[in-house]
């Protein structure tokens, strides 16, 4: 049994424990609790990771632990984390902390809310532990199917159209990915004589031949790339965004679309080495276009969840634009992207969701000078637009820029059009830069700055002690991660040259 | 000169008798009109059917009378599988019996036991001709029980739909036999099989050899006979009719019970019998799952009404059952054993639900009914969504594992048809947790005026409700479950 175990033990026993908590105290006990453990337990994880690659351990993954689940099948239950899985589980669980807090307030069906909320953080952390496709994709599906009730239950808006779009086209990614398990358990196991499910033994195998892994590649890397808003399968994200919850959003900007970016590297390029370089071209074109189409969106948008949904789109899809360009730079700036966005994003989000539980409008036209009325939530703002923008001090310009460098010293590949078609979607890519700032510094002046219009704004209050908690949360992590890049990206690195190398790249 | 003792050899069909005998002989004991009648009965033939679920869980596979009857495992293991959902049904029947027909509720457990046992012979037979009674015993009193609310239209006339239905498919059935009998010379499943491999392994070298050509039409309409059976596309035009006139539990034994012992049946003869023509059935199933599981699902998603909605749905389930058979071997008919289980406990916590909530509200099952039902019974309502989720394969309930096992059993056969099968059958799988959600929704964020009013549920209800809660939490989790089916072989 591994510790690891315990990251999808605790969301249980917090499922078992809402499911007999009797009052609204006795909910956000167990909520609080079971959120602080599992914060606790990723510090710890992340601490005892630092100190064992210090002690020189270089195994690929750590803490592993398998245990013959369906044995006729071949399935197992198996856990194991390198770099890339340990950050990401330490950004989950500040998410699902800080969410908690921002969904305090929540009413009605408080109990539910959080049973669903909770049953989805299982399905994140068990996805983000789990070595075996299988075990892998059945936390993944844990992970989609709550956000239908969050969002149709419990949302604003459209939401009961949102909540199916986002649903269907999710689930639709889900079956895709079904057939290209299939194919990659198949066809592994045909060339390498063992029928196995283990991510680790399945690449280092290399057994499946280059022409079934260019028909396999696309259903994963699009399956997982629908989660990953790549455009022209994002149209889920805007709708979705704008519909949920606070504390949805949050989790769903924050870690839920970082399933995505995780699954297209760690399974679609990991376990189809050659079809992603043969194909990244074409999947590079799509991200290149997320990227500018998205930040392009979110200047015209009026609504604040809107515009945060499509710079979602644009940032995500500066994870897969940096996933493909497969240098270890690029890579690692990838997953700092993966980091800083969630925190980012979740840290936006929280803000617009306190914003609009005030002025019940999320329209930009309708407000202004918040500045005034409620400063702590507007200096929250502030340092959210800053740090989404790429001001440095703040996590995201230490991401866009190693994605940058990386992107543009990546090495062509052999299925390119042309040999600098690398340098040339870097450059494209980097115009959202620019734009990223014209849509975050607009909404900025209009909503924060000026004189207040509506004269009901004036009573308005600011924060509350909990979620004063969430926002300063979230600003200490963002401004942390800005402030000490190396100490994460040290861990990411490594790991991201070892799945680089098992690709044949380095 | 026959040999009595071979009758030992039947065990499970031999207790089953008994308790068509125990049930016959209580019915008569029982005061006519008393008031524990209904609850008396519904006992004894809940203990006898979980008794020969545990004797079909002990015994040995065994043959009778030279190979007329051949218990294999994977059929006994089958037999446990489907007494547990009759039990289910007969729990479940309670406050139907007790409010439509408590002075019939002696014929309906007869009835139910009747029908389990033709579906008993049917699924261990080794000769046509005991394939073909197991059928029509396991038919007319289905019949009977479609009908069992006779004084509502609708039940007379689902019965009258099911009856004609059922007699045209055996003759159709009859039909392809004779033929197969003229091919082979034998009605004994190894005989045939033998008879079948002598004229040459059919492949696309021996397409439409004379000596074969008797035996591919055999099985082609053999094949038809038991699609109606299943109903799956084109054969399903009874189905919707028959579900929606039958009384609740009537309903969910036909979508689960009829249609897993059928399913398996014709597994069994497709891969032992059948197997020298490979080539014709594979194509053959190809095209009836994509057309079952596409047709049923766009259908599904129009009706209002719950029963008739449960119809499609049972039809394109039956199409992912199907998927198993495509693997062509063992694996596959675990996984078909394997998803009949998981699709009973899900699909009768749904009949459950739908029965008790007819009951409780005036004989309501349509949709909108259910509008807000989460806001006045709230434990209903969730379990109701638990189950939707399960059929839906949605983790980590059981039902993803059952669709992801047959999606595993078809692909491995690893040709093209096999995997684009698989892909349409993926697709499928959005649409038809659109029209699953579709309830949820109508239960959880629909807002009306006029909710269901809040009821207690009875306690057959919920030890039915429970029954079924438990295995779709657990039956996909434990995977001793499938561990156990997947021992049996074939």
């Amino acid at each position: 049994m591994s510790i690891l175990s315990v990251f999808v033990l605790i969301p249980a026993l917090m499922l078992l424990g809402l499911w007999l908590a009797k009052s609204l105290n006795q909910v956000r006990g167990v909520m609080v609790t079971g959120a602080s453990c599992l914060l606790a337990l990723s510090i710890w994880l992340t601490i005892y990771f630092i100190q064992e690659r210090a002690a020189g351990n270089t195994a690929e993954m750590l803490l592993t632990y398998s245990t013959p689940w369906f044995k006729p099948l071949n399935i197992a239950y198996s856990v194991g984390v390198d770099g890339i899985s340990v950050v990401m589980l330490l950004l989950s669980s500040i998410i699902v902390f800080t969410g908690t807090f921002a969904s305090w307030q929540l009413k009605p069906l408080t109990k539910e809310y959080f049973l669903w909320f909770t049953l989805l953080s299982t399905g994140v952390f068990g996805f983000f532990i789990s070595t075996d496709l299988f075990t892998m994709f059945m936390f993944y599906e844990v992970a989609l199917i709550p956000m239908y009730l969050l969002i149709g239950v419990w949302g604003s808006g459209h939401k009961e159209y949102s909540a199916m779009k986002l649903t269907l086209m999710l689930m639709g990614g889900s079956a895709l990915l079904i057939l290209g398990l299939l194919g990659i358990y198949f066809f592994n196991g045909q060339y390498s004589g063992h029928y196995t499910f283990e991510l680790t033994e399945i690449a280092a195998a290399h057994a499946i031949p280059g022409d079934i892994q260019n028909v396999f590649f696309p259903f994963i890397f699009i399956g997982f790339g629908v989660l990953g808003a790549l455009f022209p399968f994002h149209t889920w994200s805007p709708d979705g965004h704008a519909s949920a919850p606070t504390a949805v959003s949050m989790l769903h900007a924050g870690v839920l679309m970082k399933l995505g970016g995780y699954g297209c590297f760690r399974v679609a390029m990991y376990l189809l080495p050659e079809a992603a370089q043969d194909l990244s071209w074409i999947f590079l074109i799509l991200t290149t276009i997320s990227v500018v189409y998205g930040a392009l969106s979110a200047c015209v948008q009026t609504d604040l969840k809107y515009i945060n949904a499509y710079s979602s789109v644009s940032h995500c899809g500066l994870v897969l634009f940096a996933l493909l360009m497969m240098s270890q730079t690029a890579v690692t700036g990838a997953v700092l992207q993966m980091l800083s966005h969630g925190l980012m994003t979740a840290l936006f989000f929280a803000l617009i969701g306190m914003i609009y539980g005030r002025t019940h409008t999320r329209d930009i036209r309708e407000l202004a000078g918040l500045m005034k009325i409620m400063p702590f939530l507007a200096v929250g703002y502030v340092i959210a637009g800053l740090a989404n923008l790429g001001l440095p001090g703040f996590s995201g310009f230490i991401a866009e820029m190693t994605i940058f460098v990386g992107s543009f010293g990546a090495k062509p590949m052999v299925g390119d059009p042309n040999d600098s078609f690398r340098m040339v979607a870097t450059i494209i890519a980097c115009m959202s830069i620019v734009v990223t700032a014209v849509y975050i510094l607009r909404v900025v002046g209009k909503i924060l700055y000026g004189e207040v219009e509506n004269k009901h704004f004036l009573e308005l209050t600011d924060a509350t002690w909990d979620e004063r908690v969430a926002v300063v949360c979230l600003i200490f992590c963002v401004a942390g991660l800005g402030s000490f890049p190396f100490w994460v990206s040290d861990i990411i690195s490594p790991a991201a040259g070892t799945i680089l190398q098992s690709i044949g790249v380095m | 000169m026959l040999d009595y003792s071979e009758f030992l050899n039947m065990v499970p069909e031999i207790v089953l008798t008994a308790a068509l005998l125990i049930v016959f002989i209580a019915d008569f004991c029982c005061p006519r009109l008393g008031k524990e009648r209904v609850g008396t009965l519904s006992t004894i033939a809940s203990v006898m059917l979980a008794v020969t679920g545990v004797v079909s869980a002990v015994i040995e596979p065994s043959t009778a009378f030279g190979g007329f009857y051949v218990a294999s495992e994977a059929a006994n293991v089958m037999k446990v599988i489907l007494s547990f959902g009759s039990l289910i049904v007969a729990v479940m029947a309670y406050p139907w019996l007790q409010k439509c027909a408590a002075n019939l509720a002696g014929e309906f457990y007869m009835l139910l036991i009747a029908t389990l046992l033709g579906m008993f012979f049917m699924m261990s037979s080794g000769n046509f001709l005991l394939f073909f009674l197991g059928l029509e015993t396991a038919s007319v009193p289905l019949a009977c029980m479609v009908a069992f609310d006779k004084w509502k239209k609708n039940s007379a006339e689902g019965a009258a739909k099911y009856i004609l239905v059922a007699t045209f498919s055996s003759g159709v059935m009859l039909y392809g036999l004779s033929f197969v009998y003229a091919a082979t010379g034998s009605l004994y499943f190894d005989q045939v099989y033998n008879g079948l491999f002598s004229g040459g392994p059919a492949d696309a070298d021996s397409c439409g050899l004379p000596a074969n050509a008797l035996a591919i039409m055999g099985m082609v309409f053999f094949f038809s006979g038991l699609g109606f059976k299943i109903s799956l596309v084109p054969f399903h035009f009874w189905t919707a009719d028959t579900y929606q006139g039958a009384p609740t539990p009537v309903t969910g034994y036909l979508s689960v019970i009829s249609k897993g012992a059928a399913a398996l049946t014709l597994a069994i003869i497709l891969l032992k019998v059948f197997q020298p023509l490979v080539y014709y059935w594979e194509y053959l199933l190809d095209i009836v799952i994509v057309l079952s599981i596409t047709v049923a699902n766009l259908f599904a998603i129009r009706q209002s009404e719950l029963k008739r909605f449960m119809a499609f749905s049972s039809i394109s389930q039956a199409g992912y059952v199907m998927l198993a058979v495509l693997g062509n071997g063992p694996t596959g008919v675990a996984a078909l054993t394997y998803y009949v289980l998981v699709y009973i406990v899900a699909n009768m916590a749904v009949f459950t639900i739908i029965n008790v909530v007819e009951h409780n509200n005036g004989g309501r099952t349509d949709m909108a009914a259910y509008n807000g039902f989460y806001q006045t019974n709230p434990k209903l309502a969730f379990l109701m969504t638990l189950a939707l989720f399960s059929l839906g394969g949605i983790p980590p309930f059981a039902g993803m594992f059952s669709k992801f096992f047959v999606f595993m059993a078809a692909a491995q056969q690893g040709s093209f048809a096999a995997y684009f099968v698989v892909f349409i059958a993926l697709l499928n799988t959005v649409i038809s947790l659109y029209y699953y959600l579709l309830i949820v929704k109508a239960m959880y964020i629909t807002k009306t005026d006029t909710p269901l009013p809040t009821f207690q549920s009875d306690l057959h209800t919920r030890i039915a409700l429970a029954v079924c809660t438990v295995g779709v939490a657990l039956f996909g989790v434990c995977s001793c479950i499938y561990e156990w089916i997947a021992a049996a072989g074939i």
